[in-house]
């Protein structure tokens, strides 16, 4: 058995698999599926201060290798989750990071506030990629100061450890990524999901009642590579790389661009079991390459 | 509780209307039989652009063989390849799932499927069976022809039909059939099939004050209440099809019913 732990700003993961925001539910929907136990962490559906329900229906439209969603954030709230979720899901043996969203920085603070005390939440991931809300959202993470700013204010609120989702829809990712690690993040997740869209030709309107909407799946998996690659070369602090990963050779390739730990988004839709055998994947290629620790082969791609 | 699991094809029975009943057994397992109204997701292999799962409602299950019966119409590129599978090929499937029919309390119901709809009408009329009814089922299609699975009700229900172009029991849509005319004899209306026919056989229940469940098929990418993608507009804000439903009462849903 190879040495899977690895340590994002003194989190210590027993691997380096976490499952991604908005496809893997409160973990409890897969109980029936996987042992959570077994997989390094989980990041939940992203939470706002107060109630949302999201975008109208349709809001899923599938793409060749891919898919687009438009579900705007819908979720019951942070007060919701404190009372009624987290005492559900405070049991299980992986560590749990909240995604964060908010249409002003009032609102990212105003959530953090409250998870200062949740001794289950390890870390929050901030959310400021979200390509489906009409106000915040990805408006915070395609500017170099804007996002500089919410990160910021929600340091200045938040104890514990503070990931900051990028988004891709950018011209050059690593200014941000700067910013934030400047603004005091301690790891910087990506990508959030490209904006797109899809057209029904025959009746000739667009597919998702918003129009467009966020692009995921395998399709994304070589812009995803790109950007952690650029941004590892960018940045001190540590990488989680998401986009399109459906198996453990994925996973190895963000390993290999420079990501400390990978989230599994997409793929968890398709195969509800995937993300263990995406941790046993990685294990059997670091014993067939004869490599003792995930650590080893973090960011060494042979250029 | 759901499950993943491969299932082996025993035998792909092909229809006249680019539709076809697939037979499955799970491998070295003993089939989790459901219940009338859930449905499995199906995954398709060798598709270049279809990825995510094909969700099927249950048609029918045989508890003494351990067969599951899958009736799927060929619409885009994932349900052509399913269409291709062969005996003793294998695939791999995530079931049971959503909620399914209430049958309790039931006594003299009206079943009507319309299209694909017709399908989950088979084992929902071997449950109600079980409960010593046979129901009143009415099936709708455009041409006698799209009504494949017909003489699997002849022993489990009294058949009635419509086809659009009278080629088969009365001419036009459901709602133009005379049982209509006796809608008050039925105590519980069922329903599953284009969401036109769904409203209208609702709306015709509502002002009888007859309970209607309605099987709704939204486009959805994880069938397990993750990815929200699927949900409806609901008395309680908007609700995922894929746990929640697919069945809900017609009176739950906003902006579903034809004034």
């Amino acid at each position: 058995m190879a040495d899977l732990a690895v340590s994002i700003n003194g989190i210590e993961f027993k691997n380096p698999v976490l499952t991604a925001s908005g496809t893997f539910g409160y973990g409890e929907e897969f109980d029936d599926f996987l042992d959570l136990g077994h997989i390094g962490g989980m990041v939940l559906k992203g939470t706002t201060l107060h109630a949302r329900d999201g975008n109208p229906y349709p809001r899923m439209a599938e793409t060749a290798a891919g898919m687009l969603n438009a579900v705007g954030l819908q979720n019951k709230g942070i007060d919701y989750f404190i009372t009624t979720i987290y005492p559900r899901i405070k049991h299980y043996d992986t560590h749990i990071i909240l995604n964060v969203s908010g249409s002003t920085i009032e609102e990212y603070v105003g959530v953090v506030e409250k998870l200062n005390d949740l001794e289950k939440i390890a870390a929050i991931e901030l959310n400021i990629s979200c390509p489906n809300v009409k106000k915040g959202g990805m408006a915070f993470g395609t500017s170099a100061s804007s996002a500089e700013k919410v990160t910021q204010e929600v340091r200045k609120a938040y104890r514990k450890t503070l990931i900051v989702k990028l988004s891709p829809n950018v011209t050059d990712i690593t200014e941000i990524a700067k910013a934030v690690e400047g603004a005091g993040a301690d790891s910087v997740s990506l990508i959030n999901t490209l904006l797109g869209m899809a057209i029904d030709a025959e009746k000739q309107t667009p597919i998702l009642s918003t129009v467009t909407g966020g692009l995921s799946g395998p399709c994304v998996k070589p812009i995803a590579l790109r950007m952690v690659w650029q941004t590892y070369k960018a940045v001190k602090i540590p990488i989680i790389g998401l986009g399109g990963i459906m198996n453990a050779k994925d996973a190895i390739e963000f390993f290999l661009a420079g990501a400390t730990a990978i989230q599994i988004g997409t793929a968890n839709f398709i195969n509800p079991a995937v993300a263990v055998k995406v941790v046993d994947g990685i294990n059997d290629y670091l014993e067939r390459h004869r490599i003792n620790s995930i650590s080893d082969i973090i960011g060494m791609l042979k250029v | 509780m759901k499950e993943v699991s491969d299932f082996s094809v025993q035998k792909i029975e092909h229809y006249q209307d680019n539709d076809f009943m697939l037979y499955v057994n799970p491998i070295n397992k003993k089939l989790n039989q459901g219940k009338p109204g859930q449905f499995v997701n199906i995954l398709v292999e060798g598709s270049p652009t279809t990825m995510l799962r094909r969700p099927i409602s249950i048609c029918d299950v045989n508890a003494e063989t351990n067969t599951l019966l899958l009736y799927i119409k060929q619409v885009g590129d994932g349900t052509r390849q399913l269409a291709q599978l062969k005996k003793g090929d294998n695939i791999n499937i995530v079931y049971p799932l959503g909620n399914g029919f209430t049958t309790d309390n039931v006594k003299n119901p009206l079943l009507v499927g319309g299209g694909t709809g017709i399908a989950p009408m088979i084992y929902l009329s071997k449950e109600l069976n079980k409960k010593g009814i046979k129901p009143h089922v009415l099936l709708g299609a455009r041409t006698s022809q799209a009504l494949s699975l017909k003489n699997m009700f002849s022993s489990i229900a009294h058949l009635h039909i419509t086809t659009d172009d009278g080629s088969e029991g009365t001419k036009g849509v459901v709602i133009n059939h005379l049982i209509f005319k006796e809608i008050t004899t039925f105590d519980y209306i069922y329903t599953c099939g284009p969401n036109a026919m769904m409203q209208a056989v609702a709306s015709i229940a509502q002002k009888n004050n007859i309970p209607c469940e309605v099987s709704l098929e939204n486009t959805m990418a994880c069938g397990i209440g993750v990815c929200l993608c699927c949900v409806t507009s609901t008395t309680t804000g908007n609700r995922c099809v894929c746990t929640e439903g697919p069945v809900f009462l017609s009176t739950e849903l906003t902006n579903f019913l034809i004034n």
